[in-house]
């Protein structure tokens, strides 16, 4: 029976305790990012945001999961019901899912893969499904416009992604992001030889996650609400939750892939007494601001311009990245692990 | 080893399930959907075997983006599901024939199959501990040494299939407005505004 215990239900037990130690603090951290965003928008627009309910308007979010909660889900007739109900789940889980590669301080990761870059640009790639499928089952036009307009642009940013993505391993010399964070720590951050690529890989993030100015799935004056505009209640809900989480999803990859991860800012004193998850959340609340900085700030792209900077101006610029960055790494023998 | 077992179990059932369905779904997205399930399960198949780069590339490349646009094209087609369900006995003949034939085929094929000798030799060596040597890194020292050429070669197949399909499907339409960036750019004030100087109670 011991055995049993210690060979079996043990490890399993193991496992699902630190996902929930990963999974906890981020749906809370989806919770917030919605309160933020409004907070931080309504301060841009010289408004308050949300105030009244708690203190500083801080127990909006529950009210809102709430609410959510609480209402009837309705499903059109038209709709093709199982795919129009997998598909806010699968949405929901993809961007659950690919956390657990993520390494959040120096060994604090749940499955260390020697893939971990490949599994997360995989994952990632499988988030349009979700947009696709509700667009398609929804059985409305203007659902379906915004799923194939997300098909779209979701595949093609894909591509440039994938390029930068090939740069930074050029440079770490592994697929393992634990290792790309100890290249950084061997070196300098990546965001200081590779700015260029950085920046790229924040716009690209940004059209991956359909965010402005990138938002043409769900661009309400021309849409409606896009791809969700049939779902209720929970079905809604768990389209937003995964919106959010992938926003904190790439956050995070920008974080391990160009701004040193678990790393502090000066390897001194009072800098690395700080634990590195709160370091890892520091840079990741950096990058979420700028999310919700370049909502407030840009129009939306028309769908043309949108397909023109992906494939005229991004692809081009990151497949010669890799040539370039390859042949330094090359010329110079660059091998930060020493491998 | 039994958990490893029980998920080998669950991948390929899935997979062989989700393939029976692709053929036998009445509705085409349906299919591409099932066919994606098969995709995603062959995937976690690979990892089993310890291939975690060839099970990665088939989901970034078949998952995330083959099946996108099957998805992209079979969603906009208009189908009519009883007209589909007529045509099944018609074509079942013919498509039975030619799926016999490939059997057959791989009946031969799988019959006659003998590792090479090279290839035989290397069963007793032992097997490096996955720790120490990274799949993508076998990989990687394989296919740009050895197999240099053939991989070459997959690649001019790759770019002349691309290139035959933008030079089939592109046709330039007549009166479409296009968006000339360097135009836009290239305008300066003194081509487009002009300044009048217009006295008080007279128009232009």
């Amino acid at each position: 029976m011991t055995e049993f215990w210690w060979v079996y239900l043990w490890p399993v037990l193991w496992i699902v305790i630190k996902i929930l130690l990963l999974v906890v603090p981020l749906l809370i951290g989806v919770a917030y990012l919605t309160y933020a965003e409004r907070k931080v928008i309504g301060a841009m627009h010289l408004r308050r945001g949300p105030n009244v309910v708690g203190p500083y308007g801080l127990l909006q979010p529950i009210a809102d999961g709430m609410k959510l909660f609480f209402k009837e889900t309705i499903i059109p007739t038209g709709a093709n019901k199982v795919v129009f109900l997998v598909a806010p789940m699968l949405t929901f889980s993809l961007a659950l899912i690919a956390w657990a590669v993520i390494p959040v301080g120096n060994g604090l990761v749940i499955a260390n893969i020697n893939v971990g870059v490949l599994y997360l640009f995989a994952i990632s790639s499988l988030g349009v499904y979700g947009v696709l499928m509700a667009g398609w089952s929804s059985n409305s036009k203007y659902a379906f416009l915004g799923g194939l307009r997300s098909a779209a642009q979701m595949v093609s940013y894909e591509v440039s992604m994938g390029f930068i993505i090939i740069t930074v391993l050029l440079v770490a010399g592994s697929l393992n992001l634990s290792d790309i964070v100890r290249a950084q720590q061997e070196t300098i951050w990546f965001v200081v030889p590779l700015f260029p690529m950085a920046v790229i890989f924040f716009i690209t993030t940004l059209a991956e996650t359909n965010r402005h100015p990138f938002d043409m799935p769900e661009a309400e004056a021309e849409l409606v609400s896009g791809y969700n505009v049939e779902y209720s209640a929970m079905t809604f809900a768990l389209f937003f939750l995964g919106e959010y989480a992938n926003m904190i999803l790439m956050a995070g990859m920008t974080t391990i892939l160009f701004l040193g991860g678990w790393l502090p800012i000066l390897d001194v004193a009072p800098f690395n007494w700080i634990p590195g998850p709160i370091w890892f959340a520091l840079k990741m609340a950096f990058v979420l601001f700028i999310f919700l900085w370049v909502r407030a700030t840009f129009p939306r792209y028309r769908y043309d311009q949108l397909m023109r900077l992906g494939w005229k101006v991004f692809l081009p610029i990151s497949l010669a990245a890799v040539v370039i960055v390859g042949g330094i790494v090359v010329a110079f023998d660059i091998n930060p692990l020493g491998r | 080893m039994v958990i490893q077992a029980l998920a080998f179990y669950l991948f390929s059932i899935i997979t062989v399930v989700a393939a029976v369905m692709v053929i036998s779904a009445r509705n085409p997205v349906h299919s591409v959907l099932f066919l994606i399930l098969a995709f995603f399960n062959s995937a976690g198949l690979f990892v089993l075997l310890g291939a975690e780069f060839l099970a990665m590339v088939m989901v970034v490349v078949y998952v995330g983006a083959v099946a996108v646009l099957f998805m992209f094209v079979v969603m906009m087609l208009d189908v009519n599901i009883a007209e589909l369900r007529q045509g099944f006995l018609q074509y079942l003949p013919l498509g039975g024939i030619v799926g016999l034939v490939l059997l057959m085929e791989l009946a031969v094929v799988a019959g006659g199959f003998v590792f090479s000798p090279e290839v035989s030799e290397r069963f007793a060596a032992p097997i490096p501990v996955p720790s120490d040597i990274a799949n993508t890194e076998a990989l990687g020292n394989i296919i740009y040494t050895k197999y240099v050429y053939f991989f070459q070669a997959a690649g001019i197949i790759l770019l002349v299939a691309m290139i035959g399909a933008i030079v089939l499907t592109h046709r330039s339409r007549e009166g479409t407005r296009k968006q000339r960036i360097s135009n836009q750019v290239n305008r300066r004030p003194e081509d487009t505004i002009e300044i009048k100087k217009v006295s008080t109670g007279s128009g232009i």
